[in-house]
């Protein structure tokens, strides 16, 4: 499961309580929430949309506290505390003024690296994720999932040892999105860091991680852990196996069963 | 003639440009003398401006306490303030100077006051998610999404810059230098060409500065996708 060599920290979620005021009325959005991602573990996060994903990553950030509940990585407590984690959000969040290598440049630069390191990485990774031609490109000219390889390339050069992907792929077309997962599982399976990945998609949670959370919809509770047994590197035809099929049936069974246990 | 109009009323567009040759030499200097003093008044409003709008914005208190000033700033008129300014500085650039930083740095403080808020949230999110620092959310995004709201204002105060520079020189009699001198000793003297002669001079000097900026905008601002085919190859 995980690599002893590898690069990441365990981060763990404690009993995670969030509500939030609207009006008058409290709206309880996170509903103790608990879960761990071991060191070197891809670990998705699967709910409903709406169920408070989001804001469970805004907690793990440090950007808003929980009321009740502890972040903890590598056994300390973090809670409320930033600049941890890498980051990938769902749209690609590039800054348009910078060109694509001056944007990566920059997320590594202030999370840490030094100047000249961060130049000669983005420089070296641009070339070896075959985006080198577009190095002193503005953004804008990109495609969408160009866009996205470079987000995810800025989030893992970063220095830090938990990177969190939020729906990532959600924006793209099925097929730049297979592409995408296969291109993520390649680069990941090579440098092993801890990954928690919110996404709404069974597939792309089964493909990718090592074990699932189902979370209920919102207030969000975790309903079921699931370890994902398919040995790694992952084939590509992976989904094709009977197993796989089963997985997906119970995930998907967990899913409409929260749905109608709260309506 | 039909109509029976005296040069003293309204000259023909030949006695204009005869005038304005004939004072060519008279005429120069005093354009160099306006444009001198509106470059330095737009570039020193725009400082201003920006100083004062980065001040308001990284300081929320500020904002609340000191917009009404902002806007009390443009509510005194120029013909009112000018002899006051005078007083107190004398005669010199001095108080020409302050006038035109009192028109040009309003509407650059104003736009670059609402383009430092509108940064995009999703990139605010970012900033936060990675632990980017205050100063570093203020340069790497709300500094760099206000610049196209910073052109927009300064095209407004490079549009009336010349215009109160004008004002600036008719107010303050001092130093006789500037289209503005001229035009009121023409004025004075009735001599109409020479007053239409100034009125080309000063719209000529004005489309020149707004299209200075429009030149610097696009020098500046290089990341938008821009609607000429020819540029949408070049990058492919």
């Amino acid at each position: 499961m995980s690599g002893s060599d590898s690069r990441g920290s365990t981060l763990e979620l404690e009993g995670i309580v969030k509500s939030y005021r609207r009006g008058k009325e409290r709206t309880l959005v996170l509903n103790d929430v608990s879960l761990t991602v071991r060191a070197g573990e891809f670990v998705s996060l699967i709910g409903p949309s709406g169920s408070g994903k989001s804001t469970l990553f805004r907690m793990i950030g440090g950007v808003e506290k929980p009321d009740q509940g502890r972040v903890l990585i590598d056994g300390e407590d973090r809670t409320g505390h930033k600049g941890l984690i890498s980051y990938m959000p769902q749209q690609a969040a590039l800054f348009p003024w910078l060109k694509v290598e001056d944007n990566i440049r920059f997320a590594l630069v202030s999370t840490g690296t030094p100047k000249r390191e961060a130049k000669e990485q983005a420089a070296q990774w641009l070339e070896r994720i075959q985006l080198g031609h577009v190095a002193k490109e503005y953004p804008h000219v990109l495609s969408g999932g160009m866009q996205q390889r470079i987000s995810f390339l800025r989030a893992l050069l970063m220095r830090r040892s938990v990177m969190c992907l939020d729906e990532p792929f959600a924006a793209l077309d099925a097929l730049t999105r297979a592409d995408m997962q296969r291109w993520l599982l390649e680069l990941w399976e090579a440098d092993r860091r801890s990954v928690l990945f919110v996404t709404h998609s069974i597939e792309e949670a089964l493909v990718l991680s090592d074990r699932i959370y189902v979370l209920s919809p919102a207030p969000a509770t975790v309903l079921r852990e699931l370890v994902v047994p398919f040995e790694r590197p992952r084939r590509a035809d992976v989904w094709t196996s009977p197993e796989f099929v089963e997985l997906k049936r119970e995930v998907l069974r967990l899913l409409e069963e929260g749905h109608s246990g709260t309506v | 003639m039909a109509f029976a109009i005296e040069e003293y009323t309204l000259p023909a567009p030949s006695d204009i440009a005869v005038k304005m040759y004939e004072d060519s030499a008279v005429l120069w200097t005093h354009v160099q003398a306006t444009f001198g003093l509106a470059l330095v008044g737009l570039a020193l409003g725009t400082a201003v401006g920006i100083a004062v709008a980065v001040l308001l914005h990284i300081v929320p208190p500020f904002k609340t306490a000191l917009s009404p000033l902002l806007v009390l700033s443009q509510n005194v008129p120029l013909i009112a303030l000018g002899p006051l300014l005078i007083i107190w500085f004398g005669f010199g650039t001095t108080p020409k100077l302050i006038l035109l930083v009192l028109v040009c740095f309003f509407p650059v403080a104003l736009s670059i006051l609402v383009g430092l808020g509108q940064a995009e949230p999703h990139l605010r999110e970012y900033l936060g998610m990675i632990g980017a620092s205050r100063w570093e959310r203020f340069k790497r995004l709300e500094f760099p999404a206000s610049l196209t709201y910073l052109f927009s204002g300064l095209r407004i105060a490079a549009t009336y810059v010349v215009s109160s520079a004008i004002v600036a020189e008719w107010l303050g009699a001092g130093a006789n230098t500037g289209i503005g001198f001229y035009l009121k000793l023409k004025f004075s003297g009735f001599q109409q060409a020479a007053v239409f002669g100034s009125i080309v001079c000063i719209v000529v000097m004005s489309l020149l500065f707004f299209y200075m900026v429009v030149l610097a905008e696009r020098l500046v601002i290089r990341w938008r996708p821009r609607p000429e085919p020819e540029w949408k190859e070049a990058s492919s």
